[in-house]
């Protein structure tokens, strides 16, 4: 293993982070805060409680989720599109590294910055609304192994992107309504039947439903299930990022 | 002696069927300067992109010191500093950043004496914490080889390294260039600029649509290929070449004060005496004369334009 090129390349992107703190920190803060005003104050207050919890407390862990999947996705895509739209991308290929190398650098340092900004949107939502985590090791589990998914997942769409407007696309047409749709706002068991197995077919129901029990011990789905699903995201996305970096697709001739 | 770089049977044909590289055979030995001359389209930068790393080989092997670039890529490529065409730089980042980073991604450890020492060799150092994006062209060319420098490498490849440099920064490369040399570094350049190969380069290849088409010696090419040009400085004008010398297609100045003669210093005879004596008979008298080397500009033109 080329530690010292992991390194160099995790830091580099770290510093990446700090440099662009009022983007990549301070507005995805900014917006959630807006959320609770709007959804928990004010909508809020007209819905009394999901499944025993107030509206307020009931979506923090979807707002958490919301934030660390966009984030994900864009840093982790952001961090290896840009090399390759500047041209530098050339020195990355004709180091002595591996691919998997790579990938722990550019991924782990986007899922870092994600889990970072989860915590804080977390602390954040505390000055809101009282928090309580009954399970903090398994919604530290869900964290961590949601930002790294998406980031591999951001990794693979900065891959695939040949312009800027593709690197937005799947972001804004795919993953932001998906997330929507997955009950960041609402539990599932408030739709219809027939709304609710449609929903079942959407991923991010499961990482929101497992964040949301590792809270407050509420789910719309088992959450042995929630992490199945989850792991089982993580292991397709490296698999497509092992089949890039074995073709070279998109980034060697 | 065993080549530090050694290319066989190299083809590489690209996904829309253009077959870049046809069949290249190169060695590349330790401590020479190697330059690779060939017009635009030619193969340079995609041979030198297959050997570093960034392109894949269709068919055939390269090695770096004994290395497989593929089975054995880390050691192979840990030995070559890449200093691209393009200026690809991190815009935001500061010049100490950017090439301390190289030095980590090339798996070396710390050493800022060593970085130092390169900025200051390339005329950098005062702009060690400035962003790369306030540098001009040519700073940012420097950056790039400072990058290719900081991990310390035993092969140095530059391609086009004084494009769009001026000539007082040109000539300041070649200085650094043959410090590594003596450091014995080994190094490939790509150039167009003919002169530059003509005062740096140990060894001259020539490539051309995709094949090596000349690998020589420069002084045995010059020699070898060199075609010389007399230029005889007359006494008194002439109107035109009197019609006895039409045999040695002479070339009369605008002036009519000075006459030149191509000739070919491999051929067996010359032909100067017996043109000096035909000079004479024809009653033109001469007060100077000198002779040129044609410039490996004009052997390269030459070559390429062969059939």
């Amino acid at each position: 293993m080329n530690y010292r090129a992991i390194r160099a390349i995790y830091l580099f992107e770290m510093a990446r982070t700090w440099r662009t703190l009022l983007q990549s920190i301070v507005s995805p803060v900014v917006s959630t805060s807006l959320y609770f005003v709007v959804f928990g104050a004010a909508i809020g207050s007209r819905i009394t409680e999901v499944e025993g919890v107030s509206y307020g407390t009931f979506i923090v862990p979807g707002l958490v989720m919301l934030s660390v999947l966009t984030q994900s996705i864009s840093n982790a895509s952001f961090g290896i599109y840009f090399p390759k739209f500047a041209g530098t991308i050339y020195e990355i290929l004709s180091a002595p590294i591996s691919y998997l190398e790579i990938v722990i650098g550019y991924v782990g340092a986007a899922a870092t910055k994600s889990i970072i900004l989860g915590l804080i949107i977390l602390a954040t939502a505390g000055l809101f609304v009282p928090l309580h985590i009954q399970h903090p090791v398994w919604m530290l589990t869900f964290l961590v192994l949601t930002a790294v998914t998406f980031s591999l997942f951001g990794f693979i769409i900065g891959i695939w992107a040949d312009g800027f407007e593709k690197l937005q696309m799947i972001p804004m047409l795919v993953v932001t309504p998906l997330t929507f749709l997955g009950g960041s706002f609402y539990s599932v068991n408030m739709l219809p039947s027939g709304w609710r197995t449609l929903t079942l077919f959407n991923p991010v129901v499961y990482l929101i439903s497992g964040f949301r029990w590792s809270f407050y011990e509420i789910a719309d789905v088992s959450v042995g299930l929630s992490l199945g699903m989850t792991a089982g995201f993580l292991i397709a996305c490296m698999v497509i990022v092992a089949w890039i970096f074995r073709t070279g697709y998109r980034l060697k001739n | 002696m065993s080549p530090i770089i050694s290319v066989s049977n190299l083809s590489k044909t690209y996904g829309s069927g253009f077959k870049a590289l046809k069949g290249i055979n190169l060695d590349i030995f330790k401590g020479e300067i190697f330059a690779l001359l060939g017009p635009n389209g030619a193969g340079k930068t995609t041979l030198i992109s297959i050997i570093c790393g960034i392109a894949n080989p269709s068919e055939g092997r390269v090695s770096i010191g004994g290395h497989d670039i593929i089975a054995d890529y880390r050691a192979a490529r840990s030995m070559i500093g890449l200093v691209p065409q393009e200026l690809h730089t991190d815009a935001f980042e500061t010049v100490w950043a950017t090439v301390s980073f190289s030095r980590g991604l090339f798996g070396k450890p710390k050493n800022p004496d060593h970085i130092e020492k390169v900025l200051k060799d390339l005329s950098l150092w005062d702009k060690k914490d400035s962003k790369i994006i306030t540098l001009s062209g040519g700073m940012k060319r420097r950056v790039m080889i400072a990058k290719a420098l900081s991990h310390e490498p035993q092969i140095l490849f530059l391609d086009e390294p004084t494009a769009g440099v001026d000539v007082e920064l040109r000539k300041g490369m070649w200085e650094v260039v043959r410090t590594l040399q003596a450091a014995g570094v080994t190094i490939i350049l790509t150039t167009h600029y003919i002169e530059e190969a003509e005062e740096m380069a140990d060894r001259i290849g020539v490539i051309n649509k995709g094949e090596i088409i000349l690998i020589e010696d420069k002084a045995t090419l010059m020699q070898k290929l060199g075609k010389k040009q007399l230029t005889l400085q007359l006494q008194s004008k002439l109107d035109a070449v009197p019609p006895a010398l039409a045999a040695y297609s002479l070339e009369l100045s605008d002036d009519g004060h000075a006459v030149t003669y191509d000739y070919d210093t491999k051929g067996d005879r010359t032909g100067i005496t017996s043109l000096l004596n035909d000079l004479r008979n024809a009653g033109v008298r001469i007060s100077d004369l000198d002779t040129r080397q044609s410039s490996l500009e004009d052997i390269f033109v030459s070559l390429v334009r062969a059939p």
